[in-house]
């Protein structure tokens, strides 16, 4: 009995701090990308046609660690019975991703593109070499940014 | 020293290779930490240390990257790649690599 009321408790709290906590990340990851619609950032190498042109060019990088909500992991363990889609962990993959490619972008500074765009999840914390449960995932994003001299 | 991660220096020029550096670090985490990251798994959101700890530990394998291609008399790297993998319960190695040369 004492089990199954902390198990509500534990549900009841991953679910609205869950979905507070997300709602807020996504509102803040819309308007930061808003902001950096100007630096956009290509998976190709060569969209630079004359060398001469560049200023500079230098390695960036963004990663972050996110978790899932107690809440999620039970839904998406339920999800492993029947199968399907598992849109709580989208979700998840989808803010952690964005947000490192953000951070990328916010430590480049001065740079007009960024090139060869790079993006790898890993799964880490407690739970990264058991099978069964995504704890916590990292994502980071690399690039090459580039600055080009200002032409008059 | 210049790093990217395309096969050039956009601007200049290679004029000779030096071959493969890298650089690796393996670190766990703090005891601290970890109690923090687990009350956060309940609610979810940014694990604001482990997002740290992986920053540092990547500068640290770069860094050493960095220095093994100065010892080779390299002024820039080239086509550098990040690579994570859980090794075991708490830890993870963090590792860089790349083709050292030096431009002009």
């Amino acid at each position: 009995m004492e089990q199954l009321i902390i198990f509500v408790i534990l549900i009841g709290l991953g679910y609205t701090a869950g979905t507070i906590a997300e709602r807020r990340h996504y509102r803040s990851i819309e308007d930061r990308e808003l902001r950096f619609l100007n630096l956009p950032a290509v998976t190709v190498k060569n969209v630079l046609s004359r060398d001469d042109e560049i200023f500079k060019a230098w390695l960036v990088s963004g990663n972050v660690v996110i978790s899932i909500d107690y809440f999620k992991r039970v839904l998406a363990g339920l999800r492993n019975i029947f199968g399907g889609e598992v849109r709580a962990y989208e979700t998840l993959i989808d803010r952690a991703r964005r947000e490192a490619v953000l951070r990328m972008k916010e430590s480049a500074h001065g740079a007009n593109i960024i090139l060869n765009l790079r993006i790898e999840t890993s799964a880490i914390g407690q739970s990264a070499n058991r099978r069964k449960s995504i704890g916590s995932i990292e994502a980071i994003a690399y690039g090459t940014a580039v600055t080009l001299k200002k032409t008059e | 020293m210049i790093l990217t991660n395309i096969e050039t220096i956009p601007g200049k020029s290679i004029v000779e290779h030096f071959g493969l550096v890298s650089g690796s670090t393996v670190r766990a985490k703090h005891v601290g930490k970890d109690i923090m990251a687990s009350l956060k798994n309940l609610v979810g959101g940014e694990l604001k240390g482990y997002t740290e700890l992986l920053h540092d530990s990547r500068q640290q394998a770069t860094d050493r990257m960095v220095e093994q291609a100065r010892q080779l008399g390299a002024n820039a790297v080239v086509n550098v790649r990040f690579a994570t993998s859980a090794i075991a319960q708490g830890a993870s190695e963090l590792y860089v690599y790349g083709t050292a040369v030096r431009v002009e």
